[in-house]
């Protein structure tokens, strides 16, 4: 039975701001919503409310990082690029600020529709000269988000997850490594986020087809340590799946085929993910289920990739955990 | 660094010397220097505790930009002086002001006459459009409305750390159809940011002409006013209103000085231009020699040489 961790970032944001005191919180009026409402209340001092007005948030933040802060800001991922895009640019990225930008609710992880599902932030990020991605795939690496963040000499982009999250790993995030899950020869399983515990429930049923998974979860998407996913892609047979929370433009399935192509690797590769599509709101489930993100996609994607049908059903992958819809861990419906 | 010279003295100069570089060059921003010539001469010269520079006088080349692995990467802020305590901090927020900015830094002794001829120059950090590498600058502003935002931000980040210095913010009017001016005007009155400061010059014109052409906006200094802020009114080209707008009371709310310009004061041939001021380019080699005698004579100097 997987531990589930209630509300990792509230504590561990907490813990860590206040021994480090030129951390500052931001906040654009999502302050519970992305697990800081508690830190608002018991130390405001080190907290700026900066309203619905993220264009001004990144330059200001921007101003912040000149006096020597580290702000921390938190709302929506989608809403760290989407509309601020030039401020983030101009005033954060361009100057190398160490503003660490905390982006709750990646992918389909809400179903607030596409106004809130941050799709493409990997891509954008990827693409924007001076930043550092990171992504949380479980709880203990949103504990250890922050340190990772914080670590970094320049702007962050990190993908967080909030409420109840389990715990997969016993060891917090090392910036520029990735997590080896499986050793196994024939496939190259690459994931991030919450496509990490899709894969781990996959993974019995295709061991027990006679599919020999190897598997890798990232947390750090840039800078990308290429060497070692080449070592990890000569030691497999037929290839890699790749399998994302974000369009598959872009994103780690993008990255792996970069890498690929730049180092001549003639191996297959499938990417699986939002296939050049907006989603649309509803549970986390059933979205995944509904665009091909989720445990029984990617055992579909194996068997493309071998060419070779496995006899695998739902029932034979591990249970789905399904969140609650009004668990007491969200701070609202969103 | 203060009153070497009288800032009515700098004022001309910074109108000489972009004049003789926009006839020397076949263009440039002219109707910049005309507005705001006195609003920098003033700044520079008595508004601003500046400590002496920390650059060369003759600017460097451009020395690549900001990267994990460009180690000596600098701004050009140190054309302002040093970073402590109690100097203030400038940002050109419209960096298209940058060729006004330069002829400044020249009056008032901070950059050598040479750095404007490295203006515009391939490989040079004198840049058309003020980069954070080019003299006098800190940040990037050529994205226009990012100013405010980024100074009320340092603002905040030097009250908490107790300095004395101050933010000023030189603006442009053309930037209040930017949501984010309001953005920042909103958040320095709602946190008490008012260790900021900003003059702005109201010249009514933007790149396409006048503002009222191309999306009025109606009375700025009633609607900073209704953001948080205290605005203050004044003739851009009289120095003493300048300096009396400066000690207006603004506790717990920034300060918005709204200096009215003219973008053809001292160069009065300019008019027959109207509204078209942002970028002067001559139509005619005989408009040239035109507006060259006549601009020359009411600059009080002899007209140009130029080869080209």
């Amino acid at each position: 039975m997987i531990e589930m961790v209630t509300r990792p970032y509230a504590s561990a944001f907490e813990k860590f701001a206040i021994a480090n005191p030129d951390v500052l919180c931001l906040s654009a009026d999502l302050t519970s919503s992305c697990e800081v409402d508690g830190f608002r209340d018991r130390h405001p001092e080190q907290f700026l409310s900066m309203g619905m007005a993220e264009q001004n948030m990144m330059s200001f933040a921007g101003g912040l990082g000149l006096a020597g802060y580290r702000p921390f800001i938190h709302t929506f991922g989608v809403f760290t690029y989407r509309r601020p895009y030039d401020q983030l640019m101009a005033s954060v990225a361009y100057p190398r600020r160490k503003v660490r930008l905390m982006g709750f609710l990646p992918g389909i992880t809400t179903p607030g529709g596409m106004t809130h599902q941050a799709i493409e932030d990997i891509s954008i990020m990827r693409s924007m000269p001076n930043m550092t991605i990171l992504e949380t795939g479980d709880a203990s690496e949103v504990e250890s988000i922050c340190e990772a963040a914080d670590s970094i000499d320049g702007p962050v982009y990190c993908r967080v997850l909030r409420g109840v999250v389990p715990r997969l790993f016993d060891t917090p995030i090392k910036v520029g490594e990735m997590r080896e899950l499986g050793n196994g020869s024939d496939v190259l399983i690459v994931t991030a986020g919450i496509t990490t515990e899709e894969a781990l429930r996959a993974r019995g049923a295709l061991e027990a087809a006679g599919v020999s998974v190897r598997h890798i979860h990232l947390h750090t998407i840039k800078p990308f340590n290429g060497k070692a996913l080449l070592d990890q892609i000569g030691s497999v047979k037929h290839g890699v799946v790749t399998l994302e929370n974000h369009v598959t433009e872009g994103g780690i399935g993008s990255l792996v085929a970069e890498t690929m192509a730049d180092n001549g690797v003639g191996k297959k590769l499938l990417r699986l993910g939002l296939k050049d599509t907006y989603a649309h709101g509803g549970s986390r489930a059933y979205l995944m289920r509904y665009y091909g993100l989720d445990a029984l996609a990617l055992v579909r994607g194996v068997e493309q990739l071998l060419d070779q049908e496995l006899d695998i059903s739902e029932q034979d992958l591990d249970a789905v955990r399904v969140d609650a819809v009004h668990s007491v861990a969200k701070a609202e419906a969103l | 660094m203060k009153n070497q010279k009288e800032t009515e003295d700098i004022a001309l100069g910074i109108r000489r010397r972009v004049f003789e570089h926009s006839m020397q060059n076949n263009g440039g921003y002219l109707s910049q220097a005309c507005s705001a010539a006195e609003q920098m001469a003033w700044l520079y010269n008595e508004a601003l505790n500046l400590g002496d520079p920390t650059l060369p006088m003759i600017p460097g080349k451009f020395g690549g930009v900001p990267s994990a692995t460009n180690k000596n990467y600098v701004t050009g802020a140190g054309y302002n002086g040093p970073f402590t305590a109690d100097f203030d901090r400038l940002f050109i927020a419209p960096a298209h002001y940058a060729l006004v900015a330069y002829a400044t830094l020249i009056e008032v002794g901070r950059m050598a006459p040479e750095g404007l001829e490295m203006f515009n120059k391939d490989g040079s950090s004198v840049e058309m459009i003020g980069a954070e590498h080019s003299p006098g600058m800190e940040v990037h502003n050529g994205t226009l409305g990012i100013g405010l935002s980024t100074g009320a931000g340092l603002a905040y980040g030097r009250r908490r750390r107790g300095e004395s210095g101050e933010v000023c913010v030189f603006m442009s009017d053309g930037e209040v159809q930017e949501g984010q001016t309001w953005e920042a005007v909103q958040a320095c009155a709602h946190h008490g940011i008012d260790n900021v400061w900003a003059l702005m010059d109201v010249n009514n014109q933007q790149c396409d002409g006048a503002m009222s052409s191309v999306m009025e906006v109606r009375n700025i200094a009633d609607k900073f006013r209704n953001f948080g802020a205290v605005a203050v009114e004044v003739d851009a080209h009289d120095i003493e209103a300048l300096r009396q707008a400066r000690q207006e009371p603004h506790q717990g709310q920034p300060l918005i000085i709204l200096a009215t310009s003219s973008p053809t004061q001292g160069m009065s041939f300019l008019q027959k231009r109207f509204p078209r001021l942002h970028y002067v380019r001559f139509k005619s080699e005989d408009e040239r020699a035109e507006m060259n005698l006549s601009i020359a004579a009411e600059l009080g100097i002899d007209p140009i040489e130029f080869t080209h």
